[in-house]
């Protein structure tokens, strides 16, 4: 039953990856992977949020009264992604702008509060840090993915996060690619995802 | 006059909630198996949205900026929405049991959909006055409970067809989200 320590986090890079077996935390995955650049940007940010609340609740967990523990989530949680909001404001603001509201909607991705509840709350701090890592890094991963099929496909280009704030933008195909601007939008969003999740369960069956 | 049904309008149909600002997809996928659940959702959405934009939009508006406490928007949203929701259920098992009973298990599930905080977050963004965030409110939740209610018709009907397997249940609800979302994307040429 027992999962060694190494599995709690590899469990969140295939097993558990979300938001392919985990079918949670659906807005920002189809609102934020227009470029690669916003899907890492957002993968990073849920990550800290979920690495930094999944600690503080399990450090917590014999103190939070059962009746009111998902009041108190919320709130370990809400004051998380306040961190995130002000930093990316100072330090990438034109991500900030880029991302919008989906930062403050961290709150309530249900990825977050769903790994407070089913893990953290049950175990010691280690392997609620290395659970949530794991879970971090897959949602990256898969918002990583799916962002170089949208903006590969949708725009031609690819557009990595760099420290100036602005982002680098290579040109796939050349000047006469025409965009496939279905894939930018939010229909193409839905049908690429679905596609993808259609792809992992013909891998999975094996 | 005409600017508020222009603003309802947008609202539904051009910038639907689900469809075209990809909020609240969680309940969309999980709820729309069938007609009577999905149903259920929409109303709670449509009952707990107006109120949450309401009190948001006051907090906003005659606490955070008064003070300078901006920063703390999302903090105060999520305790307010959390709190609202917590209230409503209380008070309809209390005086309205028969709403209740058809709301009830919807209502837990209303806290950490985000369509709601992010309808909120709209109307403060917008810069919406009491009366627009208010429109604005109903209208985006009216948009939910119809694109949800359209979902489970579809997927109803996907119950009865042969599926490919790898591409059943979540996968198929997608494209087929993909395919309603289409058709909404339409109404882009109204704007």
């Amino acid at each position: 039953m027992a999962k060694s320590v190494v599995q709690e986090f590899t469990k969140g890079l295939w097993a558990e990856i979300p938001p392919f077996r985990l079918v949670l935390g659906l807005c920002p995955v189809l609102a934020v992977t227009k470029s690669v650049e916003n899907g890492i940007g957002m993968g990073v940010a849920t990550t800290f949020v979920l690495v930094c609340s999944n600690v503080l609740i399990s450090l917590f967990q014999n103190v939070i009264p059962k009746k009111v523990r998902i009041a108190c989530y919320i709130v370990v949680i809400a004051t998380f992604v306040t961190i995130v909001e002000l930093v990316m404001q100072a330090f990438t603001y034109e991500l900030f702008l880029k991302l919008g509201i989906f930062i403050p909607l961290i709150v309530v991705n249900c990825i977050v509060l769903g790994r407070a509840e089913a893990f953290a709350a049950k175990n010691n701090v280690g392997r609620s840090l290395l659970d949530g890592l794991g879970i971090g890094i897959g949602f990256t991963l898969s918002l990583t993915l799916l962002a170089l099929f949208r903006e590969a496909l949708g725009s031609g280009t690819i557009t990595l996060p760099s420290l100036s704030g602005a982002g680098t933008v290579f040109s796939l195909f050349g000047p006469s690619f025409q965009p496939f601007g279905f894939m930018i939008e939010a229909p193409g969003a839905f049908v690429c995802l679905g596609l993808m999740l259609c792809g992992m369960n013909m891998l999975g069956k094996k | 006059m005409g600017d508020i049904f222009v603003l309802a309008i947008s609202c539904i149909f051009v910038n639907n909630i689900l469809l075209a600002q990809y909020l609240g997809n969680c309940p969309f996928l999980g709820v729309s198996k069938k007609m009577e659940t999905a149903t259920g959702m929409a109303m709670a959405v449509i009952f707990v949205l107006v109120m949450a934009g309401a009190i948001t939009w006051l907090t906003s508006a005659y606490i955070l900026k008064p003070f300078g406490f901006e920063y703390l928007q999302t903090l105060s949203f999520i305790l307010v929405i959390a709190a609202l929701v917590q209230f409503v259920e209380m008070f309809l098992r209390k005086s309205i049991p028969g709403l209740y009973a058809g709301l009830g298990i919807f209502l837990p599930l209303i806290t950490t959909n985000c369509a709601v905080m992010g309808v909120c977050l709209i109307n403060i963004k917008e810069e919406y006055d009491f009366i627009e965030a208010l429109i604005a409110s109903f209208s985006y939740a009216a948009g939910f409970g119809l694109a949800l209610i359209l979902f489970a018709a579809v997927r109803e009907r996907i119950l009865l067809s042969n599926v490919p397997k790898p591409l059943q249940d979540t996968s198929i609800g997608l494209v087929s989200a993909g395919m309603l979302s289409l058709a909404f994307f339409a109404f882009k040429g109204m704007a």
